[in-house]
């Protein structure tokens, strides 16, 4: 549905100006890295990254290509700011979050430059609303220097065989131990909670695991509370890349798609767990 | 058996293995034995005839959680294998789920004594068997809360449900339900005619679920008021067993003033409550324990409004019997409160020998 009602004012430049002819598009990739109250948002000629930190241990970042939009375009080499991504969410879905077949909020997007709110128009069956939000200086974000170089192991899942074990951890465990190995038991997740332990065993032959790369024998452990947000991720998603490097730095990507079959990446980066302790098998 | 306790008792025996639970006061006790035909694989560890039957208790919701979502474990899990192991002090569930995932759980326990309640069905005079569904049915004219049910026969050998007043002064009050069955909806009545007897309904709703489930019929063996009451299913590869106290008779008292109110443990100086104050389980360690002592009086205590909650009750001599480490074949019973008898009964319960070493696990 084109976006009809006040256009911006003819002979201003925005920094960013973006359409989507569906704002679900956007704000259900948001959701799946809303797990802080603020997000730092990059937008450059590929698309717009949403970046969400906890921590400094873990880093969620949503790429929505410039392809998704009807209409995106960026002044200078890079936009950047920081936001509150719950007001943000809430304006999206200002009409409301169930999805009615045949209706989908339109959305334009506005921001000048620094300094200056974030501009957004809304529209659902003829009614507008206009939300202006604050911007403000962006943070400093981790890198966590992570390239397909330097992966030890990766495997590559189906999404749905791993939704039910996320959404079923342990959580009075403190950690997530992840074990990849290219022998038994291959990729594990093990939980080790006040009831006991728990383990979750994909083998190399599932018919779940579409890629399985793994060189060296890893066993990991993560905080659980730090990846628990990423379940949102996973139950959008269709399949999800696990990787992890000599560190034991972990990377989830997952490949998401959107109602118009459109495809988007959401990625989590999580640093070990320091605090290692003997695991019990 | 999660709906009776918070601890689930293991018994693996020659006869197939065994889950139990108890109440924290001791007045309702469930097991559920199922027999090496109902599994795939049923290997027991090797025992000598000196070697104790293994038993252990896990925390309920432990186990619990490892079978969490049953429609998604339907579809998702093949298999299920449960391994005991003593030295490793861990007892092992592990899910064949499908696409050749694999999911271990590895629960912590702890050793205890056996757990079993003394009863005989033989010398019940009453018994009532019906299938589950007219005993739901009936059921759910009562409200959900509703704690005490007394179930009663009557002319004509219908059988009734009446819902359990405690205080005489309320039950103008309070809303009664009365509902009769006549004899043919049962499959078998043989009862004592004039015979009444009162247990909580709460417990008794967790096996009648599992009944309409697995589409058995109810047994109920039942004698006077005071004596448990069991509850029975039985199959080719399941033996269900729930006994529940009842309430005793109260003809020789006089009515007394309500004390159900606030307190979980009943004044001393009433009457009325010192019949009602629950009796522990007698424990033996030695086999075919219903032939030998006849069964205690097994008393409800004092019922209380509809959010009773057993659990809550401070009986702390009570968990005397099932402390671990207590010496495997001791065989001892232990009945609280020896003084309260109700007058005029008829022997049980006479031996009330408390072993005071025992109380060495008091905490």
């Amino acid at each position: 549905m084109p976006f009809s009602a006040q256009p911006p004012a003819s002979g201003e430049r925005y920094a960013l100006s973006a359409s989507l002819d569906n704002a679900r598009h956007l704000s259900s990739l948001l959701r799946a890295v809303h797990f802080q109250d603020h997000a730092t948002c990059l937008a450059t000629a590929s698309g717009l990254r949403v970046t969400v930190e906890d921590a400094k241990c873990i880093q969620a970042n949503a790429f929505i290509q410039a392809e998704i939009f009807q209409e995106f375009s960026v002044q200078e080499e890079s936009v950047m700011f920081r936001i509150s991504l719950s007001v943000l969410l809430d304006c999206l879905t200002i009409f409301g979050t169930s999805s009615v077949p045949g209706t989908s909020t339109a959305l334009r997007m506005c921001y000048r430059g620094y300094g200056y709110p974030l501009m957004l128009f809304l529209e659902e069956g003829g009614v507008v609303t206009v939300c202006k939000i604050n911007t403000q200086e962006p943070d400093e974000l981790l890198d966590f220097d992570f390239c397909s170089t330097k992966v030890v192991n990766k495997i590559i899942l189906q999404s749905e065989g791993l939704r039910e074990a996320f959404a079923e951890l342990d959580m009075t465990s403190e950690v997530l131990q992840i074990t990849m190995s290219p022998d038994k038991p291959y990729f594990r997740l093990s939980t080790f909670g006040n009831a006991g332990s728990a383990h979750l065993d994909y083998p190399r032959d599932s018919d779940l695991m579409e890629a399985f790369h793994c060189n060296q024998t890893q066993t990991n452990r993560y905080k659980i509370s730090l990846l628990k947000p990423s379940t949102k991720a996973l139950a959008l998603s269709c399949k999800v890349s696990i990787r992890t490097d000599a560190q034991g730095f972990l990377s989830l990507q997952y490949m998401i798609r959107n109602e118009d079959g459109q495809i988007c990446f959401v990625e989590y980066y999580c640093c070990p767990d320091e605090n290692i302790t003997e695991a019990e098998l | 058996l999660s709906r009776i306790g918070d601890e689930l008792y293991l018994e693996p025996t020659e006869s197939g293995l065994s889950l139990r639970a108890v109440n924290s006061s001791r007045s309702a006790f469930a097991s559920f034995l199922f027999a090496p035909l109902f599994f795939q694989l049923y290997e027991l560890g090797s025992t000598g005839p000196d070697t104790e039957v293994f038993r252990c208790k896990v925390h309920m919701k432990s186990f619990l959680g490892v079978f969490r979502s049953l429609p998604s474990l339907e579809k998702s899990v093949g298999k299920c294998l449960i391994l005991l192991k003593p030295r490793a002090s861990r007892l092992v569930l592990q899910l064949h789920c499908k696409h050749g995932v694999t999911k271990t759980h590895n629960l912590a326990f702890q050793e205890c004594e056996r757990l079993q309640a003394v009863f005989d069905t033989q010398r019940c005079a009453s018994r009532l068997c019906a299938p589950a569904r007219v005993l739901a049915e009936a059921v759910v004219h009562f409200p959900p809360t509703l704690a005490e049910v007394t179930l009663g026969t009557g002319p004509g050998g219908k059988i009734s449900l009446r819902n359990y007043v405690e205080d005489e002064a309320e039950q103008s009050k309070t809303m009664v339900t009365e509902l009769w069955l006549a004899e043919d909806e049962f499959q078998s009545v043989a009862v004592a005619p004039g015979s009444h007897i009162t247990f909580c309904l709460k417990e008794f709703r967790g096996l009648l679920s599992f009944a309409e489930a697995s589409n058995l019929p109810l047994t109920i063996h039942f004698d006077e008021p005071g004596r448990p009451v069991v509850f029975t299913l039985d199959d080719t590869v399941l033996e269900v067993h729930l006994v529940l106290a009842t309430l005793s008779d109260l003809e020789s008292n006089s009515q007394s003033p309500s004390t159900n109110g606030v307190s979980h443990l009943p004044a001393p100086s009433d009457d009325f409550a010192d019949d009602l104050e629950s009796y522990m389980v007698a424990m033996e360690t030695s086999e075919g324990g219903s032939g030998g002592p006849p069964s205690p009086t097994f008393p409800l205590r004092t019922p209380r409004p509809a959010e009773s909650d057993p659990e809550e009750e401070e009986e702390e001599e009570e968990e005397e019997g099932a402390v671990p480490g207590t010496p495997p074949h001791k065989k001892f019973r232990s009945l609280f409160f020896g003084s309260v008898m109700t007058p005029g009964r008829p022997g049980p319960a006479t031996t009330q020998e408390v072993l005071a070493e025992d109380s060495d696990g008091e905490c």
